[in-house]
């Protein structure tokens, strides 16, 4: 895999670097008088709305554009498909930030988070909670994407003894690695979605269904293929990089394939249950534009010009991504509603928060970039 | 200049100065809820010379309604019945007693035809021809059945000349009934309830009469509003006590030491109308009625309550409003009182209260503009992407 | 495609794998519903009787050391809008139109109270991921352990009425709300609220018997009158009261699976903030489903083998650095 992915010793410190850090430093400071002052000096969050933008978006989202990881092993390790090996990296890149991230915000957003120990305390917990196998397997999880990072590191300090001598250890555990690396993504992306089954008549039933585990799971993978395209995409903008086109394309299909299939269901779903689809208002606005956020990478895949073209290819990601993230944003918090007189919207510095913690991520995505071989060397797509 | 009316006054009525007597009859005005101007009118009309006579018929009573004017200090009762009212017939204050009482009752009831006040107390009794209560040999019943028409108004002092009282608890074997009862129920007159009432309920009323020639607003059951409209429960100075669940259990407990709600001892003040913990008894300062000292209500003043219900009884909370709300009316707006009977108050959590923290525009504003901020990217983006394929005019690299 | 036969073979194998447990959310029988604790104990309360002179709420706050809840900016009455964390029972008011009759849904008005419902099958224990929220096995109280609590506020979502609430304003947050005055028991003592309230609206007792009595009252005439028991339902001390109309359900009997808080109104209850809840507990419903996927953890063993197995036979067949 080393001479797959490309050393690049550009500078780390640039200015959309200083940029993030300006942001990254605004949110530490909130994140600081967060703890000093409890969740209500920062957040909107209330008893009506207890979980927020944190929540939905930091943990939400964020772990399920972190399943590129997930979604590349799939099609590499599983489904045999060694072309897509180059990418195999960045994707386990983007997905070791968005998991560590999605878990620091997590710890910033519990109440009582001197406890959170307790959580791994077989006998302290609650096995029939839905949370507990999320948290378990998410903590696992990052584990594993550490893991699996490490050989990438270990390359940046080639004269270590030690250092070889732990890589060939991993490589000959690699399928083990890579098998529970697609087990636990597969556990916690649908118990995610499983959460919202307690909420009953809180959650819309234009989202509150059996089936949300599937659902969940289906729109996780599916975002893990668009976050790879996006991300490589990207970075060769970024970095001025050859695209890998052709294997984006590929990638693009398959992806296209995840979400018809999760549509169909989905419709399916609705259709069965008679779920009021037209006659619900605003979430009935959300509801159709989430699916058609879906749409659209579907509608892309379906003529071979638009597929090889970049542009479609990077709009087809940006939809998929979007149409995940609203369908959690529904599912969560758009369609909850614990009785009229709540309402919540997240407040500034909750904003500003999130806005900094990816900022934190893209600051230690590019110095990782940098400074270790991750992204594919040109002419390997 | 013409001799004011109340220049006599010191004339009239031995050593009381005018500025003496302007004061009290401001202080009954105020006591009766009038405005302040209406002290001079009272002044004026019982400056005159002639001091209006009343006539007072006992029935069954225990001279109790007669007791509790000795304790009024504004007028005192001497004051009262030798400078402001003539008092012609009363069976316990008269000087003359015998033939003679029953004399000057006659003469004056003749001389001062539909111009005297008739104030009775004590319960008439009915049965037999009402022979259980005989005053010259005549019956009580007979004798009030006569006098009345012959009245400007008629007064109902006490309980049992108000609507029975003792005398008609169960099994009320004399047939004891009220004066309005007793009339035939046909009469207007004003009921004073109490066991005893408060002495200046009845003075305010009678002023009242006196000075304006009619009679003060009263209730469906001819009690003057101004003393009861509300409940004992609504000017309870325990109220509190009450709301917020603090209940003496027994005569002595820690609550009762404490001067918690008697409510749980069977204290009536939920289903009584008077004014009692306004008004006090005495005139020796506050808590000076029953319950300030610790002794549940008993609902002298109500029928249906006073010497029926059990005294450890708990009361009926029908009556019973917390106050708050403004009503319409006919007659205007009030707030509390008995008026607001089974009407709910303001004063409590609606079932879905707006709650929560919702949209500010600085957080809108920031959230559009890093959605704004995305989605510039993006198409800067995707145009770059355009710029690479026309440059390239192909794929960067064969399939 | 570009699919070859033998890759449409192994993602279907592995893809139907998948699906085949994810997609199976309703099985054949679901978990059987938590039946009543016979020693449960609980409260009874009737709207009817109630007067709203909330004197619950005062000793609540004064038996569990709460502080004022203000509302009015001007920051001198303890006066709740809603429960809180401060607040674990409130009175509220419903009106309809003029307001002026009792217990009458149109122009009319009714006192409701608010509290932790202590469910038969509660959803919050249930979702409470380290059993800070659970049910004391004996008198049924659904109880918070603060040691415990992660502060995740997954019983917020959870709950159906709405019940936990959180310290928003704190540090160390807890969460917060009725504990059916357990803290009392040892010393003989019981919910605050029944042993304060004057009329016996609240009542507290064996929820079976409290059962008995809700019945008892949905079968008198109206207009008789009839004995209602004082602070408990097995007190001798009761009071003389004239029957009003009342709506003929006692909620809490299977709502969410049942509560042990029971409630009599003649307001519809959905008109007094109490949800329509169907007989299953959601907690029943996600357990079902939880267990459908994960009985014995077979599914991700087996889930775990299958994907290893592929994965090592490929990765055995490619030449990695």
């Amino acid at each position: 895999m080393a001479d797959e992915s490309l050393h690049m010793n550009t500078k780390v410190v640039t200015k959309p670097f200083l940029l993030l850090a300006a942001l990254a430093v605004v949110a530490v400071v909130l994140i600081i008088y967060r703890f000093m002052a409890g969740l209500g000096a920062v957040t909107n969050l209330s008893d009506g709305y207890p979980w927020g933008l944190w929540i939905t978006f930091d943990d939400l989202v964020g772990t399920a554009m972190g399943c590129g990881g997930f979604a590349m092993a799939i099609l590499v390790y599983v489904l045999n498909r060694w072309e897509y090996h180059p990418v195999v990296r960045s994707a386990i890149l983007t997905s070791v930030f968005g998991y560590t991230l999605a878990s620091l915000a997590l710890f910033i957003d519990i109440g009582r988070y001197w406890n959170g120990y307790k959580i791994f305390l077989p006998w302290q917990v609650n096995f029939s909670s839905v949370l507990v196998q999320v948290a378990l397997c998410v903590a696992a999880y990052v584990v594993v994407l550490w893991i699996e990072l490490l050989p990438t590191i270990l390359e940046g300090y080639p004269h270590k003894v030690k250092a070889v001598e732990t890589r060939r250890r991993l490589t000959r555990w690699l399928p083990a690695i890579a098998a529970v690396g697609i087990m636990l993504p597969t556990l916690h992306q649908s118990s995610l979605g499983t959460l919202m089954v307690i909420a009953g008549y809180k959650l819309s039933p234009l989202w509150q269904t059996s089936f949300l585990p599937l659902f969940f799971l289906l729109s996780a993978v599916a975002m893990g293929f668009a976050a790879t395209v996006f991300e490589s995409i990207l970075s060769s903008v970024a970095f001025k990089r050859p695209f890998e086109t052709s294997m984006l394309s590929k990638l693009a299909r398959v992806m296209a394939w995840v979400v018809a299939v999760y549509l169909v269901l989905r419709c399916a779903d609705l259709l069965f249950r008679d779920a009021p689809v037209f006659t619900s208002g605003f979430l009935s606005v959300m509801l159709i534009l989430e699916n058609l956020f879906y749409l659209v990478p579907v509608l892309i895949v379906v003529s071979p010009s638009l597929t090889s073209d970049l542009r479609f290819l990077f709009l087809a990601s940006c939809s998929l991504l979007l149409a995940g993230s609203l369908y959690r944003f529904n599912g969560f918090l758009i369609g909850f509603d614990p009785g009229a007189g709540w309402r919540y919207f997240p407040a500034v510095p909750e904003i500003l928060i999130t806005l900094g913690l990816v900022a934190i991520e893209l600051m230690a995505y590019l110095y990782f970039v940098k400074r270790f071989s991750v992204l594919p060397k040109a002419g390997h797509a | 200049m013409k001799e004011r009316e109340s220049d006599l006054v010191p004339r009239h009525l031995g050593m009381v100065s005018r500025r003496d007597f302007l004061k009290f009859c401001s202080v009954a005005a105020a006591g009766m809820g009038l405005p302040l101007g209406m002290g001079a009118k009272i002044a004026e009309a019982v400056a005159n010379l002639k001091r209006p006579p009343v006539i007072w018929l006992s029935g069954q009573e225990c001279t109790g309604c007669t007791e509790t004017l000795l304790r009024s200090t504004h007028p005192t009762v001497e004051h009262l019945i030798l400078n402001l009212i003539s008092l012609d017939y009363h069976e316990t204050l008269s000087t003359p007693s015998g033939h003679l009482a029953e004399e000057a009752k006659a003469k004056s009831i003749a001389e001062n035809k539909g111009k005297f006040i008739l104030v009775t107390d004590g319960a008439i009794p009915m049965k037999d021809g009402g022979v259980y209560c005989q005053v010259g040999g005549r019956p009580v019943l007979e004798i009030l059945r006569e006098t009345a028409p012959q009245a400007m108004a008629v007064i109902a002092i006490g309980s049992c000349a108000s609507w029975g009282g003792i005398p008609s608890a169960s099994p009320n074997p004399t047939g004891a009934v009220s004066t309005s009862e007793a009339l035939g129920g046909k009469f207007t007159l004003i009921n004073i309830p109490g066991c005893p009432p408060n002495p200046y309920n009845f003075l305010s009323t009678v002023l009242y009469v006196l000075t304006f020639n009619k009679l003060p607003e009263l209730d469906d059951k001819g009690r003057p509003k101004f003393a009861y409209r509300r409940l004992i429960h609504e000017g309870c100075e325990r109220r509190a006590h009450f709301d917020a669940g603090r209940f003496a259990l027994s005569f002595g407990d820690d609550g009762h030491r404490r001067g918690w709600c008697l409510y749980k001892l069977g204290c009536k003040g939920p289903e009584t109308f008077n004014n009692c913990p306004e008004q006090l008894f005495g005139d020796v300062g506050p808590r000076s009625w029953p319950a300030g000292t610790g002794c549940p209500c008993f609902g002298c003043s109500e029928k249906g309550v006073g010497f029926t219900k059990p005294i450890p009884e708990q009361a009926s909370l029908e009556h019973y409003t917390p106050a708050g709300l403004l009503l319409e009316h006919e007659g205007g707006v009030r707030v509390g009182g008995a008026q607001m009977r089974q009407t709910p108050p303001t004063a409590f959590a609606p079932i879905e209260p707006p709650e929560g923290h919702g949209v500010t525009t600085a957080a809108v504003g920031l959230a559009a503009g890093l959605a704004g901020v995305a989605v510039g990217a993006g198409a800067v983006i995707a145009m770059k992407l355009g710029k690479e394929k026309s440059e390239t005019g192909a794929n960067t690299e064969k399939d | 495609m570009g699919l070859s036969r033998r890759d449409f073979f192994k993602l279907s194998a592995s893809g139907s794998l998948v699906l085949a447990s994810s997609a199976s959310p309703v099985p054949a029988a679901a978990l059987e519903p938590v039946p009543r604790l016979p020693e449960g104990m609980g409260i009874l309360y009737d709207a009817t009787v109630c007067i709203g002179c909330k004197a619950c709420m005062a000793v609540c706050k004064e038996y569990n050391y709460l502080p004022p809840d203000h509302h009015d900016p001007s920051n001198v009455w303890d006066d709740p809008e809603d429960l809180s964390s401060k607040t674990y029972n409130i009175v509220k008011l419903y009106t309809n139109g003029a307001g002026q009759v009792k217990d009458q849904e149109a122009n009319g008005y009714s006192y409701i109270r608010r509290l932790c419902m202590h469910c038969v099958d509660p959803s919050c224990t249930s979702a409470c991921p380290v059993d800070a929220l659970h049910k004391n096995p004996h008198t049924g109280a659904v109880l918070y352990d603060k040691d415990a609590c992660l502060g995740c506020r997954y019983c917020q979502i959870a709950c159906p009425y709405n019940v936990p609430k959180f310290e928003w304003d704190k540090p160390f947050p807890q969460i917060r709300k009725c504990q059916l005055c357990s803290h009392l028991i040892p010393q003989g003592g019981y919910a605050a609220c029944c042993e304060f309230c004057p009329t016996g609206a609240s009542i507290y007792g064996n929820v079976q018997d409290l059962l008995k009595e809700a019945k008892r009252r949905l079968s008198l005439t109206t207009g008789q009158m009839a004995d209602y028991p004082l602070r408990r339902i097995d007190s001798s001390d009761k009071t003389q009261r004239k029957v009003t109309l009342y709506n003929n359900h006692i909620y809490g009997a299977r709502e969410g699976g049942g509560t042990q808080v029971l409630m009599l109104a003649n307001v519809p209850f959905n008109k007094l903030g109490l949800p329509l809840l169907p007989a299953e507990s959601t907690a029943d419903r996600t357990e079902t489903l939880y267990h459908a996927l994960y009985k014995g953890m077979i599914f991700p063993y087996v889930l775990f083998g299958a994907v290893f197995y592929l994965i090592y036979k490929n990765t055995s067949n490619q030449d990695l650095p």
